[in-house]
């Protein structure tokens, strides 16, 4: 009785959304912000229901059907691909008279995917441009107005200040302060120049960070909640993990223009799959007998992600983030290639000026930032591991 | 009424329970189940029902379905097929709001290892049903100092479990399943994993407890000298299924099947028999047969052991009476005898 009820709401607000997305496709179309942003959301909510509908067809049918229409998608990508290529032979029946093309590759079996993506592609920036503006100077905006304050301070108040910082949140571990305190004093005192460059690269990799976590947490827990998500999403982070960085610095370029913007989106792709799996992994890791405990005492699913779950996967969290962090710097070097400024600028520079002492200056510099970075977050994590699992760090 | 009726449930794990179903229902046993469609039967056709405030003692080796049976109760875990009763209501109609409310208010359960939050304290732990029904913290901290103090853990409020010994951890659990005052507590393996000394503790301060609060307490065990001393009744379950469910005395008098006579082998009889368990009625007892010199009255719910050093030191005939002093039977040394060899019933 209720599952069928449920299936009634899915349809209908499949439909509602489908109509939705059709509305502001075709009749509605100011081409403002808003509305791309709008139809931008409402896909999500649809996927997630064409998923949901799946899930309710009986399982042995889905794989059958599944099969064939995968076998059938096959056959006909095999002939779209056979006609729409160029250098196919004159004419289909020399396909039975000459089997050469079964000893090379031939020229015709080629999917036209590039084709397709450019395509795709070129629509995509002509009908959602605005939004990737919007997104683009928003970010802008907080990236220079943080940097413009740190960059402004005399630098002697922003090495107290991270010192105060990492005090505080590694629970007023004095040998670790003094340590961090060090490396960033070093870090201007390498070469001057480094200073202000070094504040641009942490503003980057913080406001990455930030992003990562906004939105890669909640992944991560949606993934431990279900099965499905899990399914769905891996592949994804895979995809993320494994793709070269320039695939994405490019058209990051193409979407946001030079400098800073790229590079933060570019730190968000290679940075966020870490947090994600470790999020995933840390809710999943808890105790299956606490789980059980919650759940007998009547915890709804938000009283056990809130008080159990979440708390208990904090640790694991908490590495990610680091990793997050470590994972974002490098990024940000690499992301001098397509004109972002900061440290990575420097060791470019010094690497097409054939200069190994500045390249290796300006490394050193990356280090260092990558030390204190690491500390800081680590201490934090140190000290929350303390908290919620007391005993267990204990030497 | 009973308190909890567990009616024909099922329980197959797998991928398409329902379709074994069938297969289980028609009879086939765990091993043939497995063996042609890869489910595991958890539970096979199991029926029993436990009265309110008594101990129900279920026991079985590892495999047996016990574990899986108590989950039934709250429905962490959901019955293949079968109706679970409690208080005259059926739970498998409850809709996951009601399921809730089901679970905050009418049962609670001890964990094998303790299930404990490693996170909160003592005391935050103990208040953890409270603060799941939405209690204020000067309540729930109220309430929470009251199980402290019944389970005997004063002063250690504000330490993490991770701090305690594994018999404290098990009475934080304890105390943290009476917090809530639930009418039914379910005990999972509860002193499995405690040493035996702190075991035999543990059991004497449920006993004690239980005298007080009057729960309907399931307490699930593979250790039968555990489940005699807490039991009111006892169920014995292997491979899923039921094999037999009485009081201590009729398992260990008459056993149902060779599975329950292996169980019951070793077990220190004068220690679980009690007088009028093994006594002959007065109306079926020829008092000529009175040999010995003297009469000693014992009441009829003492056990074999408690006046069994008197019969031998003064050779004397046990006459049992019950709380009003009316006789009820006799023991004599054939009785004695009978009842105390593991054979004992093919003497007769």
């Amino acid at each position: 009785m209720n599952k069928i009820a449920n299936l009634y709401i899915k349809v209908a607000s499949i439909v509602i959304f489908v109509g939705l997305i059709v509305a502001t496709h075709f009749l509605i179309i100011p081409k403002n912000v808003l509305f791309l942003f709008l139809k931008l959301v409402f896909l999500i909510p649809s996927v997630a229901l064409v998923v949901n509908l799946v899930n309710i067809i009986p399982k042995n049918i889905f794989y059958l059907s599944s099969k064939i229409i995968g076998f059938v998608g096959l056959l006909a990508l095999i002939v779209v691909s056979y006609l729409s290529s160029k250098r196919k032979p004159d004419n289909v029946n020399e396909l039975y008279t000459d089997f050469t093309w079964l000893i090379n590759w031939p020229k015709w079996l080629d999917t036209p995917f590039m084709h397709w993506i450019n395509k795709g592609w070129r629509s995509f920036i002509a009908d959602y441009g605005l939004i990737f503006d919007a997104i683009g100077y928003g970010l802008l905006r907080g990236y220079t107005e943080l940097k413009g304050v740190i960059v402004q301070a005399p630098w002697p108040v922003v090495i107290i200040g991270v010192i105060a910082i990492t005090y505080f949140t590694s629970g007023r571990k004095v040998g670790t302060t003094a340590f961090v305190g060090f490396c960033t004093f070093f870090i201007g005192f390498l070469n001057p120049r480094f200073w202000d460059k070094a504040i641009e690269t942490t503003t980057m990799v913080v406001i990455g960070i930030a992003i990562c976590i906004i939105i890669g947490i909640p992944i991560g827990i949606a993934m431990a909640r279900s099965e499905k998500v899990r399914n769905a999403i891996l592949p994804i982070l895979d995809t993320m993990q494994v793709i070269p960085a320039f695939c994405y610095l490019i058209p990051g370029i193409i979407l946001f223009g030079l400098g800073a913007i790229p590079a933060i989106i570019s730190i968000f792709i290679y940075a966020c799959p870490p947090l994600i799996r470790l999020t995933d992994l840390g809710i999943r890791l808890v105790d299956k007998e606490v789980i059980e405990a919650a759940r007998s005492f009547g915890a709804s699913k938000k009283q056990m992600l809130l008080g159990v779950q979440l708390p208990l996967a904090l640790p694991n969290i908490m590495q990610g983030i680091n990793q997050c962090t470590m994972m974002a710097l490098a990024m940000v070097v690499i992301a001098s290639m397509i004109g972002t400024r900061g440290l990575g600028d420097e060791v470019l520079l010094g690497l097409q000026q054939l200069n190994v002492g500045a390249a290796l200056e300006a490394g050193l510099a990356i280090v260092l930032l990558a030390i204190v970075l690491d500390r800081m977050t680590q201490a934090y994590g140190d000290k929350i591991q303390e908290r919620t699992q007391p005993g267990k760090n204990k030497k | 009424m009973s308190k909890i009726e567990i009616k024909n449930v099922y329980k197959i794990f797998g991928n398409s329970p329902a379709e074994v179903l069938p297969m289980v229902k028609s009879g086939a046993n765990k091993e043939e189940v497995l063996e042609k469609t890869g489910h595991t039967v958890g539970l096979d056709n199991v029926s029993l029902s436990i009265e309110e405030g008594e101990t129900f003692v279920c026991m079985g080796l590892s495999g047996s379905g016990k574990s899986t049976l108590i989950r039934h109760l709250n429905r962490l875990i959901d019955p293949t097929d079968g109706d679970i009763i409690v208080d005259g209501s059926n739970i498998m109609e409850l809709d996951e709001q009601q399921l809730i409310d089901f679970r905050k208010h009418e049962l609670s359960m001890v964990f094998q290892r303790f299930g404990l939050f490693p996170h909160k304290t003592v005391i935050e732990n103990i208040g953890y049903g409270l603060e799941i029904q939405g209690k204020e913290l000067e309540e729930r901290k109220k309430l929470a100092m009251i199980q402290i103090e019944s389970v005997g853990l004063q002063g250690f409020e504000n330490q993490y479990p991770s701090q305690l010994s594994g018999g404290m951890q098990q009475r934080v659990g304890l105390a943290r399943a009476l917090a809530t005052n639930p009418q039914i507590l379910l005990m999972d393996e509860a002193f499995s994993a405690l040493d035996p000394l702190i075991r035999s503790d543990m059991q004497n301060q449920l006993i004690e407890l239980q005298a007080k609060l009057k729960k309907t307490i399931v307490f699930i065990t593979h250790d039968l000298d555990e489940s005699l001393r807490l039991g009111d009744h006892i169920g014995i379950l292997n491979g899923g299924r039921l094999v037999q469910a009485g009081t201590p005395e009729e398992i260990i008098m008459s056993p149902a099947d060779d599975y329950v006579e292996a169980f019951v082998k070793d077990v220190n009889r004068a220690k679980v028999l009690r007088a009028k368990t093994v006594m002959i009625k007065a109306n079926e007892f020829n008092s000529n047969d009175i040999k010995l010199a003297d009469v000693y009255k014992v009441d009829e719910g003492s056990y074999i052991e408690q006046f069994l050093p008197k019969v031998l030191a003064d050779r004397c005939t046990v006459m049992v009476v019950d709380k009003m002093g009316d006789t009820k039977g006799y023991i004599t040394e054939k009785e004695l005898a009978i009842s105390l060899s593991k054979d004992g019933y093919n003497l007769k």
